[in-house]
Order: structure tokens, then sequence, then C-alpha cells
């Protein structure tokens, strides 16, 4: 990856010849639409395309109130998520951080009763109004607390996202299949096994089965409630071990109970308490000089 | 008759076990005390030998025990029973008539002594395959509309429509096909077709059993597409997935064992039912040539002939009761097979 002041910037480039160029433009991964934009909108177009650095807000979360009925679940969350970082949402039961990810792909519309005030933005477009629902679940991935594969084979569970969003050929399936697979480091465990049912995995396969079904359709972000909290503690290392290699093409936002797991993984984390955000702020942070006497309670292990 | 056996029998079971603990208790009536959960007297009182409880408790599960066992041993004996009784009368006939005579032979003429019933097998079967061709799909998406598309006011609307619908008497429905049905496909095929056709035919009995047989797919494939985990569902949408996939490809494979099982029960429903098909169906003992020909049905043959046969005629309606038992045995037999499916 450079950097964007490594990254040479082909203003001078003659846009007449560009075939001749390519090699050079390439390396910049800009697509060159015609030939008369001006230097000034080809810096332009550069700089969007450049790939985002770790500091570059993914996830904007903005004045967020949510009611279920007259109960007030969220209370004004303001919250930035970063770009290829975990973030971990902590707290004791019944805070929030369940709701505030399940709004993050907008899960929460399938309760009844259940609406919000305020904004989140993915990429600063407003997920309620800007962007097909579908679309947005495509993008931000989600991963349950408790496994739950389709009651079908391996090999179908990873292909149905795929499936879902128009790959018919079944080379591209394979090869989705497989990259997903390999991505969530199953493809060893299971490339003999891609026809047996789903429900006859391990739990611990089972969840990374999700997971690798979850990666399948390539999202960008992706949301795991408790993904460990139903597993047993192997299980539940190889899966952290998972997640810290996919924040590097990922965007993950992880709730957690387990507080050593937060401080584990993640590299920002955000305390919540009866549906207030009380302190979100690096992870090392946190933990070793929290701000608010609240959260250095809960990480204490004082209440919670 | 299984179900009613067991419904005359539950208001008997329920005094025996009623009056001896009662009689048992009033004599004790510490027993009764606060742990018991009786809302009379038992709580006012002091408490008295801590023993005794225990003692009547036990009593108490014993006696229950009993009574649940002799419910279900009755259930068992009356199947037992019936099955003796059907085998051992009809049986005979099967052997004087001769299997083969009997299942294949396409005459049944009791007068001249010739008895086969295959026309009637033949009505049995093509009445209930066209009942499943017309009822299964209406009633698979119906379940399926009920479960997943419904708003709560139309399920609130629909739901007791098909609970009506699987209480009306099976005479009614036929008494429905007769003044309604019978003309009406008499009068559709002879304006459209030109066909002078009577109109009692397989295709009026099947149409009035698909009729029958939806609540039974409804309820049973509603039951089992209700069941499917609410993660699956979510699990599917979190990938992006539009409502209806969600639940034409998640949701009904996982019933699917279940929706199987709904249409076995509704191919037994229809296969056993005798007093609406006979009043439409037209019950000629030939074997039927087309879906607008009069049939008769293996039940049919029994109800309508039972009257008036003696001597090996009337085994031989017993032994036409046999070959249904034997359908009836096979159906369920399935069923169980597609039930265990449905657990792994």
């Amino acid at each position: 990856m450079h950097s964007p002041n490594t990254r040479p910037i082909s203003v001078t480039v003659d846009l007449t010849h560009k075939t001749a160029y390519r090699p050079f433009i390439a390396d910049a991964d800009v697509a060159i639409q015609s030939a008369d934009i001006t230097p000034a909108q080809e810096a332009e177009t550069i700089l969007a395309n450049l790939p985002l650095e770790p500091t570059v807000e993914r996830i904007a979360i903005k004045h967020l109130d949510l009611f279920y009925g007259s109960f007030q679940a969220l209370k004004d969350i303001n919250l930035s998520i970063a770009s290829n970082q975990i973030t971990a949402f902590i707290g004791p039961s019944g805070c929030g951080k369940s709701t505030l990810i399940k709004s993050l792909n907008r899960m929460n519309d399938l309760i009844d009763g259940c609406r919000h005030t305020g904004a989140i933005l993915l990429d600063g477009i407003d997920i309620d109004t800007g962007i097909n629902v579908n679309l947005l679940r495509k993008r931000v991935g989600m991963v349950f607390q408790k496994p739950n594969p389709f009651p079908m084979n391996v090999y179908d569970n990873v292909a149905f996202g795929p499936r879902t969003h128009g790959i018919k050929g079944k080379a591209q399936l394979d090869e989705a299949v497989e990259k997903a697979l390999v991505d969530a480091a199953l493809f060893d465990e299971l490339k003999d096994r891609l026809k047996e049912n789903a429900l006859g995995l391990s739990g611990g396969q089972q969840q990374r089965l999700c997971i690798a079904r979850a990666l399948a359709v390539q999202p960008e972000v992706l949301l795991m409630d408790e993904p460990t909290s139903a597993l047993d503690p192997i299980s539940t290392a190889r899966i952290e071990e998972l997640v810290v290699q996919l924040k590097e093409h990922l965007t993950i936002v992880i709730v957690t109970h387990n507080m050593q797991q937060a401080a584990r993984i993640s590299d920002k984390t955000a305390f919540f308490l009866l549906g207030e955000l009380i302190e979100a702020a690096p992870t090392q942070d946190i933990f070793m000089m929290p701000q608010d006497e609240r959260t250095a309670d809960y990480v204490a292990g004082r209440f919670g | 008759m299984l179900g009613k056996l067991i419904l005359s029998f539950l208001p008997r079971a329920s005094t025996p076990s009623g009056e001896p603990s009662s009689s048992e208790n009033s004599p004790l009536p510490a027993a009764t005390a606060p742990s018991e959960a009786s809302p009379s007297p038992g709580a006012s009182l002091p408490p008295g030998a801590p023993q005794k409880p225990k003692v009547s408790g036990a009593l108490k599960e014993k006696l229950a025990h009993i009574v649940f066992f002799i419910a279900a041993s009755i259930c068992i004996v009356a199947v037992v029973l019936i099955c003796f009784f059907l085998f051992a009368n009809g049986v005979p006939a099967i052997v004087q008539i001769g299997l083969p005579e009997f299942l294949t032979g396409d005459v049944w003429r009791p007068s001249s002594g010739e008895y086969g019933i295959f026309p009637m097998i033949l009505g049995s079967l093509y009445v209930t395959a066209g009942a499943i061709v017309l009822g299964v799909p209406i009633g698979i998406l119906c379940a399926i509309y009920l479960s997943t598309f419904a708003s709560r006011r139309s399920v609130r609307l629909v739901q007791p429509g098909i609970e009506l619908l699987a209480g009306i008497p099976s005479v009614v429905y036929g008494f429905f096909g007769l003044v309604v049905l019978v003309p009406l496909i008499r009068v559709f095929f002879d304006s459209f077709f030109g066909m002078h056709i009577q109109g009692m035919s397989i295709l009026t009995a099947a149409i009035i059993l698909a009729i029958m047989i939806l609540p039974t797919i409804i309820t049973i494939s509603k039951a089992a597409i209700d069941a499917v985990p609410e993660s699956y569902y979510e699990g599917a949408l979190a990938l992006g997935a539009e409502h209806e996939r969600c639940v034409f490809r998640v949701m009904v494979p996982a019933a699917l064992s279940g929706i199987m099982a709904a249409i076995i029960l509704g191919v037994g429903r229809a296969i056993g039912e005798t007093m609406a098909v006979v009043m439409v169906v037209g019950n000629q003992t030939h074997i039927p040539d087309s879906l607008l020909d009069g049939a008769r049905t293996l039940t049919g043959n029994i109800v309508l002939e039972m009257g008036y046969a003696a001597d090996l005629h009337r085994e031989a309606l017993i032994a036409t009761a046999v070959v249904l038992f034997v359908f009836i045995l096979l159906i369920n037999l399935l069923f169980n097979v597609v039930k265990r499916g449905a657990k792994i």
C-alpha cells in the first residue's frame, strides 16, 4: 500500500497517449475516464481512489436516538468507526451495544416499533436514505451471536451470498467459495467436506463458516455480535486470530461481553451503559486510563 | 376414529384421577400445605406431620401414572382391535377370491360372484392424486403467505377461515359439490367444449377433496415454516438477500420435511374421505377413462354396499377396507420416515 505522499500523481501525463502510460497509471489505481479533464480534477480523482488508510472514517454515527416503542434504547450516540480497525463495543447486558450494532446494517428494521432519529453514515452516505437496504447489507456483513449456518451443505452456505448478488457461473462460484473459506481459515479443514451438511460441523467451525459466508459477498464492514459467546476457549481463540487477520481488508465492529477479548483484539473500544455511550477511545486508553469513573469501574470488574 | 376414542375416554379419565386424590387429601389437610399449591384451606392450618405429604404425593403420582397409562393403552388396544377385526374378517375373503383376482380384477359384480376392486383402487388413486395436484400448491403457498408475508391483520382474518374449513362436516362439502360444482362442471364443459357430461366425475371429487385437505396442509406446513429458526432468516437477510429470497431459498427448504409431512397427511385424509366423494364422484364400478368420467373409490364401495351385503359380498367389502387400511399404513410409514428426516 502506498501512502498518499509517495504515490506518483500523474498530473503531467499526456492524456492523449494514455495507453502508452498505462503502467504508470495502473500503479495509481486510477481509471481515466476522458482526455479532457483538468489536472486539478485528475488529482482529485486520484485522491478519491486512494486506498483508505487506517485513520479514514468508515462509519459515522451522528446523534442517534433509538426507541423500542416508548423505551429509549440508545441516547444521542456519536461515534466514528475507522476503516481497517477493530472497534469493540463493551458494556453490561441491556446497555444497547447489540442494538447499536444491529442499527449499522439496519437489522433493527425487523423489529416492530423500532424507530430512530439522527443518522448513520457509511462513507458519508446516510444508510437510511442514501442506499438500498440489501446493498447496504452486502457492504456491511454480519456474524451473529449463535452460529446460524443454513441447513444445507457447506458449499451452498458460502455460495448463498454470491448467488444472491447475481453470480451464477459455476467457476465463479467455486472461486468465491474457495476464497471465502480460505479467508476464514476454513478451507483446509473443509475442502473435502463441502457437500456435507453444515449443521454437522462443530460449533466453532459453524461460526467460522458463518464468517466465511459473510466474507463471500466481499463486505467492507463486518459486524460481529458476540461471535464467540457460544463457543469454547479454543474456538474463541481461533476466531480472535481470524478477526485480527481480517482487519487488513475489512473494518470490523465487534460486540463482546468479554473484556479480555476487547482488550486482546480491538484497536478502539466504546463503552456503553444504559443506552449511553460513556466513553470511546483507543483500547489501551480505555483499559489503562479510562477518563470516566463508570468506565473505570466496569473495566475493573466492579459491576456488570 | 382414534381421536374420538381418546376424547370419549378423557372425561372419564379425569374423574377417577380427581376423586381419589381429593378423598385422600381431605383427611390430611396438611398434605395440601403451601408446597402443594392448592388455594383451598390448607394454608391456614398449622403444619401437621411433615412426612405425610410426601407419602400422599408419591401415591398421587402413582395414581396419575396409572391413569395416563390406561389412557395410552386404550389407544393402542383400539388400534390393535381394529387391525385384528379387519384382517380376521377380510383376509379369508381375499383368500377365497384369490389375491390377484381381488386386487387386479376389473369387474365388480357381486351378484355373479365377481369381486375385482381394481377400478376402485384406481378411482381412489385418481381422486387423491387430483386432490393433491390441486390442493398442495394452494395449501403450501397459503401457508408460506400466512407464515412469512401476511400482515398480522390478514392472518387474523384468514386463520379462522381455515379453522372453519377444517370443521365443516364432509357431508356438507359433498352437498356443496352436488348442488354447485356438479352443475358448474356440466355447464362449463357443455358450453366451452360441447361435451355432454353428467358432472359427477373424478374432477369434481378432486376439487372437493382439494378444498377439504387444504386445512391439513396449511396448518401443518405453516407450523413447519414457523418452526424454522428466526436466525436462518436473519442470516440470509444480513447477506443482503431480499425477503422473497430468504423465504424461498432458506426458510421453505428448511421446512421441507415438515411440508412433505403435511402433504402425506393430506394424502391420508384424501384417500380416506368417504361421504363427500360418494356424493359427487358418480360411483360407477368401471375403470375410468378420463378425468370427466365417473368412478368409485374404495371407501365409496364399502359405504354404498355394506347396508345390504351378505356372506362373501360382505367379506369382500371388509377386504376392501383391508386394502384401504394397508394404504393408510403405508402412508403413515412414509410420514414417519419423513418426520424422522425433519429432525436431522
